[in-house]
């Protein structure tokens, strides 16, 4: 088995059963699908009204739960100063760290999406949309937001900061993918807002390792 | 001309006429453009609120302009190591931020009177405030790291990611057809603005533009005295 598999495997235990996993986001994003009735009002025109959004709001909130530890755990027992001494190149590290957190959160919520949205009332009809949005998104989300932990390794209050940094960055994929979500439960194209979710998603894949690796190498010098 | 200016001695040498003579030349400028912009006619259709376009563009531009700066700073201090870049990048945030909080305070205080809301969620205005989001993590991200050279490091590549913000802010108007407005002013073709509205609003571009250099020069001399002086501690607690 080649380093890059093993390195897989062990980020995808790390991601699937330390700290809770997928579990802890899926709690968390069925709290926040809980509370919005409660504090907009549980008419259900209203409700269907939000209801995609709403459910693109909870995923970007829950994506940014398991952020903290995607380095910080690595940084503080020194597995991340020998992953950056291996052969493996950081932005590969960096790349499969957040491929494993994508695959570990962003697709269960991904799949868990769609019933909280059909739960406030959005038409069931839009279940493949919202799946493939989620998923496109939580890609986006991953990549960037891995990028702002990367970058407050080291810092005091992580977690806050991490929020600060990284919702900046959330705000195109949240406007494109509700925006695509919006216009299919409209009846109209939502092929443009997908294009671009899917663009932004994928540029942030492509570059995010490299602003990720410069970012982990800055912590550790 | 970075070149030259990289040596901090140098910079320091250039910066301590050109800052304020690049201020007074803003000054004239400004109060130029500003009584030319009170002296033009009224717009048929906006009346008296048209003299904002002497004052929002140009702050939005600096805004921009300013991360832009930020960003060429971040490049060369990430690539060169240089620490005057650093402080450069680290003296441009603050300024760009306060034109860019202005920018969108003047741009509310012009979309009540003309579209009726003092705020909508259109493609401009929200990149916009996305990019003041931006300028808020990277002063954040530097102040929440201890040492100071990872501090300046992590959060010039922040700055640099925060970049792809620039062109979205600069086509929203086109992607999106929505409230605001797209651009009047062309320097090669034909300007969609009255040609009596064209002077004032180059003059205050221009103002603005220079003041945003006399502040960054101010901030950035600040910037490597506050180091020196850090430096001269460190050198008296030793001998003490």
């Amino acid at each position: 088995m080649t380093g890059v598999g093993v390195l897989f495997r062990r980020e995808l235990s790390l991601a699937w059963g330390k700290g809770g996993g997928p579990l802890l986001a899926l709690a968390f994003y069925a709290a926040v699908a809980t509370l919005l009735p409660l504090a907009v009002g549980a008419e259900p025109e209203r409700l269907k009204a939000v209801s995609t959004g709403s459910a693109w709001l909870a995923l970007a909130l829950a994506s940014l739960l398991s952020l903290e530890r995607l380095f910080e755990r690595d940084y503080e027992d020194g597995a991340l100063d020998l992953l950056a001494l291996g052969a493996t190149g950081l932005e590969t590290i960096c790349f499969i760290k957040c491929l494993a957190q994508w695959l570990a959160n962003g697709a269960p919520l991904a799949l868990a999406a769609p019933i909280a949205a059909i739960a406030l009332g959005a038409d069931p009809d839009l279940t493949p949309a919202i799946i493939v949005t989620a998923l496109l998104g939580g890609l986006g989300f991953a990549f960037t937001g891995g990028v702002g932990a990367a970058l407050s390794l080291g810092s005091r209050r992580g977690g806050v900061l991490i929020a600060v940094i990284v919702l900046p960055l959330f705000a195109p994929p949240v406007i494109f993918g509700a925006g695509a979500l919006e216009a299919f439960a409209s009846g109209l194209d939502g092929r443009t807002g997908l294009s671009f979710l899917a663009a932004y998603s994928l540029a942030a894949v492509a570059l995010g390792p490299f602003a990720m690796a410069a970012a982990c190498k800055n912590a550790l010098s | 001309m970075i070149q030259l200016l990289a040596n901090p001695q140098r910079f320091m040498d250039f910066s301590r006429w050109a800052a304020p003579i690049l201020a007074a030349a803003a000054a004239i400028l400004l109060a130029a453009a500003f009584w030319l912009g009170f002296s033009v006619p009224e717009d048929y259709q906006q009346g008296d609120t048209v003299r904002l376009l002497f004052l929002h563009p140009q702050l939005a531009t600096v805004g921009m302009f300013a991360y832009a700066c930020l960003a060429g700073s971040a490049f060369f201090g990430l690539v060169f190591r240089h620490s005057l870049a650093d402080a450069a990048a680290r003296a441009a945030a603050p300024i760009g931020a306060g034109f860019t909080f202005l920018a969108l305070l003047t741009g509310s205080l012009w979309g009540r009177p003309m579209w009726g809301d003092w705020w909508v969620w259109d493609g401009r205005l929200t990149s916009y405030l996305i990019l003041f989001l931006v300028y808020l993590a990277y002063m954040a991200l530097l102040a929440a790291i201890d040492d100071e050279a990872k501090a300046a490091r992590a959060s010039n590549i922040l700055a640099l990611v925060g970049v792809i913000n620039l062109p979205i802010i600069k086509f929203s108007v086109d992607w999106w057809n929505t409230l605001h407005q797209t651009a009047s002013i062309s320097l090669t073709g034909e300007s969609g603005l009255a040609p009596v509205y064209l002077a004032p609003f180059f003059l205050s571009m221009i103002g603005f533009l220079m003041l945003f250099g006399s502040l960054w020069m101010v901030r950035t001399r600040a910037e490597v005295w506050r180091r020196k002086a850090g430096a001269l501690a460190v050198q008296l607690a030793g001998k003490a």
